[in-house]
């Protein structure tokens, strides 16, 4: 009796364990339990929380909050306020990096210095580098005292507390993160693929627009979304080298005074809802542009 | 333009590239040089400006301060009571990485090794995090944790900056425990080895280079990351970078100069920072997020 238990219910447990381990599944995916749920406790939980919570305001019924935000007009003019940051921004940067990292593909004396170099504003981190702006930049600052010098300007040319400085903080912290990836997508293309068309007699912008231009466009979006990203949450240098109130007046910083200044939870979890959803939305656009340049293409190293 | 194929050097070694003196015959070359050149310039300046103003005296519309002093660093230090502050910073990214390390590192073994029903779904839950902006779960995470009574205490600020570091530690170890040859471990297995040996004599050493630099990024992050601690800090849990925040957007009872110590003092550590990860990783693994 028990020995035919015995003998038949390992059977059929190591067909079920069989057939799951065919499809990947066995105790090795146990592993991923600790990360995921962490992530679900600390990311997921919250934000559903956040979600339910945006729909529960004082007045205005399930929608209120929402409501209240389209309906003010600053708070909606915010949106506006950080696409018009974001989207220069990224493009300036993106854009910059693709011509320079194209001449500096090459390996050159320094280059691994040049890439160090570049690595020093992404760490320093907007808060340092909103602080030196203001100070470089600013009207008796360095920067327009060599303009002066030079006769390029009567007056102090303001670059701080307006729009231009946000945008030069969003350069300075942007553009060696967008370089540095763009470099490391234009290293992952084979120079074989070059020479051969150099072979064929293509000049360097047949070269470039026919062969690495192309390869590089899916990495170059991704680093257009990754820079977008990081322009999109801009929020302290808008406090601190804009103008708060006024033209970068970011969805961001309009998230942040509603729920810690204004102490309405509900409202800022609205806001941050918002905010989720408009930068997906261009995410989702990008990303969906590039799967249909590329389905099916041959060789789109990303 | 399109001639200059140059002959292969006489003189240089087998490694240095043929195409190094081309490099001064093209003008597109200097203009990327230019453009390049006046980016570190501003870099440079914004950086400089910091640094001269914290060892001024006073100044004010000159190339160069009145009179220089060292004064500011002993007094930032005491009225930012900086020796706190860098106590808890320190603290606090050590715990981050610590534990991103162990929740993360299982996970991307994972990840790495196995194809299994449901695995989209579970990258996504890691890219999330990535690309949501932190300003946005922030919030609700920082409601949730006023809600349990973690928020202000150190234990919110790991909680909070867990949530970006686990999927980036995720994002780095798994491309790299992929290129670890799955084959080691079914060798070790086919001579006996029980799980327990495979992962202490076979996996860790060789799992050890990617998870320093893993860990050393998530410092680097961790110490940098502004949004997650500002939203969920208190007064006793900042780090450098919220009181340094704090006493920029409080300016005007204090001194700018004392402001600028601080800086100073972020900067300074940042870079110790940063030239010890250059030693591990590569420039560019420290601003890819994720592995695509």
């Amino acid at each position: 009796m028990t020995t035919t238990a015995a003998a038949r219910r390992p059977r059929t447990r190591t067909a079920l364990r069989h057939r799951l381990a065919e499809r990947g599944v066995d105790r090795t995916l146990l592993l991923i339990l600790p990360g995921a749920l962490a992530v679900l406790a600390l990311f997921c939980y919250p934000f559903l929380y956040g979600l339910q919570l945006s729909f529960q305001p004082a007045k205005g019924g399930v929608l209120g909050a929402y409501r209240a935000f389209f309906s003010d007009p600053f708070a909606r003019k915010s949106i506006w306020s950080t696409f018009s940051l974001a989207i220069p921004a990224s493009l300036i940067n993106v854009g910059a990096s693709v011509p320079i990292s194209y001449r500096m593909r090459r390996e050159f004396r320094g280059k691994r210095l040049l890439l160090a170099i570049l690595v020093v504003p992404i760490t320093l981190g907007t808060v340092l580098t909103a602080e030196g702006i203001l100070e470089f930049y600013g009207p008796a600052g360095w920067f327009n005292r060599t303009l002066h010098w030079l006769g390029l300007a009567d007056s102090p040319v303001h670059l701080t507390m307006n729009y231009t400085g946000v945008l030069l903080s969003l350069i300075i912290s942007g553009f060696p993160f967008s370089y540095l990836l763009t470099h490391s997508y234009l290293s992952g293309i084979h120079p074989s693929l070059e020479k051969a068309a150099a072979t064929l007699g293509a000049g360097w912008w047949q070269r470039f627009r026919h062969i690495t231009f192309p390869l590089l466009l899916p990495g170059l979006m991704t680093t257009f979304c990754l820079s977008f990203v990081m322009a999109f949450a801009v929020f302290p240098s808008a406090l601190m080298v804009g103008d708060p109130d006024g033209k970068t007046h970011v969805i961001s910083i309009e998230v942040y005074q509603a729920a810690l200044e204004r102490f309405d939870y509900v409202q800022g979890c609205a806001d941050a809802m918002i905010m989720t959803v408009l930068m997906l939305a261009v995410l989702a656009a990008v990303t969906g542009l590039r799967a249909r340049l590329y389905s099916g293409a041959t060789g789109g190293k990303g | 333009m399109t001639t200059v194929l140059p002959a292969r050097p006489a003189t240089t070694g087998p490694t240095a590239p043929p195409e190094r003196r081309t490099l001064a015959l093209r003008p597109g070359t200097w203009l990327a040089w230019a453009v390049l050149a006046f980016f570190f310039v501003n870099l440079a300046g914004v950086i400089a400006t910091v640094l001269v103003n914290s060892f001024s005296r006073s100044w004010f519309n000159s190339w160069l301060p009145h009179g220089w002093t060292g004064d500011w660093y002993s007094h930032a230090w005491r009225e930012f009571s900086l020796g706190q502050v860098l106590t808890t910073t320190i603290e606090v990214t050590l715990l981050v990485v610590v534990i991103s390390l162990v929740l993360a590192v299982p996970a991307s073994y994972a990840l790495a090794r196995r194809s299994f029903p449901g695995k989209k779904l579970v990258t996504t839950l890691f890219v999330l995090p990535i690309l949501v902006p932190p300003i946005a779960y922030g919030i609700p995470l920082a409601t949730v944790l006023y809600k349990v009574h973690l928020a202000g205490t150190i234990t919110g600020v790991v909680l909070a900056n867990l949530v970006p570091s686990i999927p980036f530690v995720v994002f780095t170890m798994t491309p790299f425990i992929e290129q670890i040859d799955p084959k080691i471990e079914a060798a070790a297995r086919m001579c006996g080895a029980s799980t327990w040996t495979v992962l202490t004599r076979i996996l860790s050493p060789l799992l050890l280079p990617g998870m320093l630099a893993a860990g050393i990024l998530v410092l680097v992050r961790t110490f940098g990351m502004f949004e997650l601690t500002f939203l969920t800090s208190g007064p006793t849990s900042q780090t450098l970078i919220v009181s340094l925040f704090s006493a920029v957007n409080s300016a005007g009872i204090r001194a700018p100069q004392s402001v600028d110590a601080m800086a100073v003092i972020y900067t300074g550590s940042m870079a110790v920072l940063l030239l010890i990860a250059l030693r591990f990783v590569n420039p560019t693994q420290l601003v890819a997020r994720s592995s695509d």
